[in-house]
């Protein structure tokens, strides 16, 4: 940040960078300080006191649904309240709202552009918002009468300056929560396209985020190509809380069920859970032979498992408590992009770029 | 549909980091080891011999072997393997799977491995295409057909330079002996199979879009950059944080608690529709069923927020309050909750109406806070914004949080319901009616359908409740709008 040169600005630039060599000193101390005060809580491991708690038995977990219908790679899904209805968006540019109950289609739009990376489904289950490489956010209302065309009502929420990574409706129809390769999240007004809160603070590409389930409802998590996790108050767009331990991208945060935590996927082949309260890292779920970037990761309803989708093709299912692999799911193709459980539990949805999409749940 | 087929620039050019390149090359040159790796052999290709082919089933032993994984994993790994382009598929060379079978693999030369920071370049496809032409026409498939009349139209200004290229290298690949021109010819087809994959070729290379900024770029931290790291910093050592043993705990705390109402870990009764086909399950849980199961029941005991988030337990929650006079609270939180989320424009209408039901002096409605929280918000309302309410909605919710709830768990109304509640029995169905369900799967209702009944609800008892029922009130100005 220069300031426009005058003559006495001359005279100061020798102090200008002694300031900026300071600040950095300051800023190395302060880093060291925060380890130090977070160390000082640390007295247990989560392995530890999940030693009382009773191990996972055997599981079988299988497809119970294909969805075909996508004519290129499957780039985001995401579940209507009614814990049936899907809707996900590919590469090609088309969005799909399917009942993947019955796997039928029941909407179908083509967007303007390819890569529609984020698609997000609105609580009423009225509507529809996506977006990609259009740089955009635009939400679609659904309809009744399947001959209506759905793009004629299409209402452009979001501007970004880079393409949408990720899009979330908060709690009602009424705003959008999304993230950009520009490095910003913000917080939109989708009746009247108003921006209502930007967030500053990642260094590279924001790929995903996730909002917080609890009472309070007014922070979310994002992750980024800065390898950085922040948590940010969505009143204020501040950043309240930052984690930097992963190696390399990462492509999916979420909460976990109480809102106290999060785990995050990266492409550094390790899926990771964060305590909000503690304020640190507290368990790495990976292993030696899995070397290829998480996708996505979802947890199930109680928490205790977190599926992760892999670029291997893979689903890799952890015990949450334990840190160990309970189970590894194979039957995609290509690369699973993306992964969430229904509202209820009672399944998780699988897109890849194989094309499909795969409904998988807990075989009785 | 207008995709375009122009590249704009839009400032990204940077390739999707690839972490597993550094584990992946160590992994194949360990492979290649002449002692410990995998074992080769020659093999006849028409009426050449192609030295050092490998077989599918001894490469995905030795994985198993090394890296102590189940054969399905070692297979997973191999088809990466072949994915990357660390090793290209004799037969059906289109496919890049590992197949765990006699299945003929060579590996690839490490020039034409992947690098994060060198990618093909259209050019250099472009070139690769042009030899190919030079040295025999109509030797191209559809696709690369297809890919080069592209090229050619979009790299023209180019395409001297690149006939030249082409020519150059045609006359380079005729020098050498007939072997190394077959061997070296396959593994650029290989190479070009995975960075320009035909359409069902599933390639590990053919990656998302580029990313904006440069991952690997020297970040320059600005004087303000770090000053406001610092005041970040310095919010961070001075945040309480809670002990590790309290927080952990209250996370498996949350595990067991939600234990048996986790579908993954206990079954859901009378059956999980995706398994059985039969959606019972569903209708049983809808938002206005007269009578609720068991497990849903005993799921809104486990937090006010559970109670409030479940609709059907608002419902019975709210008959709790009216019998002890004291729905204002909830309404005033039902209310705050409806400006919070709600659009833009309906901002100050709504803040009007609270402050006239809930927080003005003498109001019908009027909430019990304490006087500090009720003149600042009384103040904020003046000049109203989503988050106006935010202290008055706090100390409400904890009211509820810390007295009313505990209060309606003991009371005959909450009782009265557990004792109604539902406990379906379990589904046993035989093959023959599985199969039947999977035929007749319930198309249920559309949720559009759903919302109109609920709008149409909330209108109805909008009309008939006194007071106002204010939440009803504050969706239709935000509908209105």
């Amino acid at each position: 940040m220069r300031s426009p040169l005058s003559p006495e600005m001359a005279t100061q630039e020798v102090p200008l960078n002694e300031t900026l060599a300071h600040l950095k000193t300051e800023s190395e101390t302060l880093k060291l300080k925060l380890e130090e005060e977070r160390a000082k809580l640390h007295d247990v491991e989560l392995h530890q006191v999940a030693e009382k708690v009773e191990g996972l038995g055997q599981f079988v977990m299988k497809t119970r649904r294909t969805l075909k219908g996508h004519g290129n790679k499957v780039l985001c899904m995401d579940w209507c309240k009614d814990k049936r209805r899907i809707v996900s968006s590919s590469q090609d540019g088309k969005v799909i709202v399917w009942d993947a109950f019955t796997t039928n289609k029941e909407h179908a739009v083509t967007m303007p552009c390819t890569w529609v990376m984020a698609c997000a489904y609105a609580p009423s289950g009225c509507a529809v918002a996506c977006g990609g490489l259009d740089n955009k956010c635009s939400v679609y209302p659904l309809s009744l009468d399947k001959n209506e065309n759905l793009a004629a009502k299409k209402k452009s929420v979001a501007m970004h300056t880079n393409y949408l990574s990720a899009c979330s409706f908060t709690n009602s129809d009424m705003q959008i929560l999304t993230s950009s390769g520009d490095g910003t999240c913000a917080l939109w007004d989708v009746e009247s396209g108003q921006l209502l809160q930007s967030f500053h603070g990642h260094a590279a590409d924001v790929l995903c985020l996730d909002l917080a389930p609890s009472e309070t409802g007014n922070t979310f998590v994002s992750g980024g190509c800065d390898k950085k996790a922040n948590v940010w108050d969505m009143r204020s767009g501040q950043c309240i809380q930052s984690f930097e331990t992963h190696e390399s991208d990462i492509n999916s945060v979420r909460y976990y069920p109480s809102g106290d935590a999060f785990a995050s996927g990266s492409d550094d082949a390790t899926c990771r859970l964060y305590d909000l309260r503690a304020d640190r890292e507290v368990a790495i779920y990976s292993k030696e032979s899995i070397i290829f970037g998480v996708s996505s990761v979802d947890f199930s309803l109680s928490g205790r498992l977190l599926f992760g989708g892999y670029n291997d093709y893979t689903i890799n299912v952890w015990d949450v408590l334990k840190g160990t692999r309970v189970s590894i799911l194979f039957g995609h193709e290509n690369r699973v992009s993306t992964l969430r459980v229904s509202p209820d539990g009672t399944a998780f949805c699988t897109g890849s770029w194989d094309h499909t999409l795969r409904v998988w749940i807990l075989m009785c | 549909m207008t995709i375009r087929t122009v590249r704009p620039d839009r400032g990204q050019h940077f390739h999707p980091r690839m972490h597993c390149l550094k584990k992946l090359e160590a992994t194949v040159v360990e492979m290649q080891d002449p002692k410990t790796g995998v074992k080769g052999s020659e093999q006849k290709l028409n009426v050449t011999t192609i030295p050092h082919v490998i077989a599918g089933n001894d490469i995905i032993a030795w994985i198993t072997n090394k890296m102590k994984v189940t054969q399905e994993e070692a297979g997973v790994f191999g088809t990466m393997l072949v994915a990357y382009g660390y090793v290209y598929p004799l037969q059906n060379h289109k496919k890049l799977v590992m197949c765990n079978d006699g299945s003929l693999y060579r590996f690839q030369t490490p020039y034409f491995w992947p690098k994060q920071n060198w990618f093909a370049e259209d050019s250099d496809y472009a070139i690769y295409l042009t030899k190919r032409n030079i040295r025999k026409k109509g030797m191209l498939e559809a696709y690369e057909q297809a890919h080069y009349n592209h090229l050619n139209e979009w790299l023209n200004h180019q395409w001297d330079f690149i006939v030249m290229q082409a020519t150059e290298q045609y006359k380079a690949g005729k020098d050498r002996q007939k072997p190394d021109r077959v061997v070296l010819d396959c593994q650029e087809r290989a190479y070009w199979i995975v960075n320009r994959p035909p359409r069902r070729t599933h390639s590990a290379l053919d990656s998302s879009p580029e990313r904006l900024i440069n991952p690997k770029a020297e970040q320059k931290i600005t004087f303000d950059q770090y000053r406001r790291m610092n005041i970040f910093y310095q919010q961070a050592i001075m945040r309480s944080k809670v002990k590790s043993s309290v927080s952990l705990g209250a996370l498996v705390k949350f595990i067991t608690t939600y234990k048996n109402h986790d579908p993954f870990l206990a079954p859901c009764l009378p059956s999980n529709p995706w398994q059985t086909d039969h959606d019972a399950y569903w209708t049983l849980n809808m938002r206005r069923v007269e009578v609720p199961t068991k497990m849903r029941v005993e799921r809104w005991s486990f937090s006010l927020f559970e109670l409030l988030t479940d609709l059907r337990g608002r419902d019975d929650f709210k008959i709790f309050l009216k019998k002890e006079f004291s729905g204002e609270n909830l309404a005033f939180w039902e209310a705050a909750e409806e400006l919070k989320w709600g659009a833009s424009s309906s901002m100050s209408a709504k803040a009007e109406t609270i402050f006239k039901t809930f927080l003005a002096p003498g109001a019908p409605r009027w909430i019990n806070i304490d006087g500090r929280t009720m003149g600042l918000t009384v103040k904020g309302l003046d000049h109203p914004h989503r988050y106006v309410l935010e202290a008055a909605q706090t100390h409400v919710f904890m009211l509820m949080k810390k007295d009313t709830f505990f209060r309606y768990l003991k009371s005959p109304t909450y009782k009265d319901i557990q004792k109604k509640a539902l406990n379906p029995e379990a589904h046993n169905f035989s093959p023959a009616q599985l199969e039947q369900n999977a035929q007749n799967r319930n198309p249920g209702i559309d949720p559009i359908i759903l919302w109109q009944q609920d709008e149409e609800e909330k209108a109805k008892a909008a009309a008939a409740s006194a007071p106002v029922d204010v939440k009803a009130m504050m969706s239709k100005i935000d509908r209105k709008k």
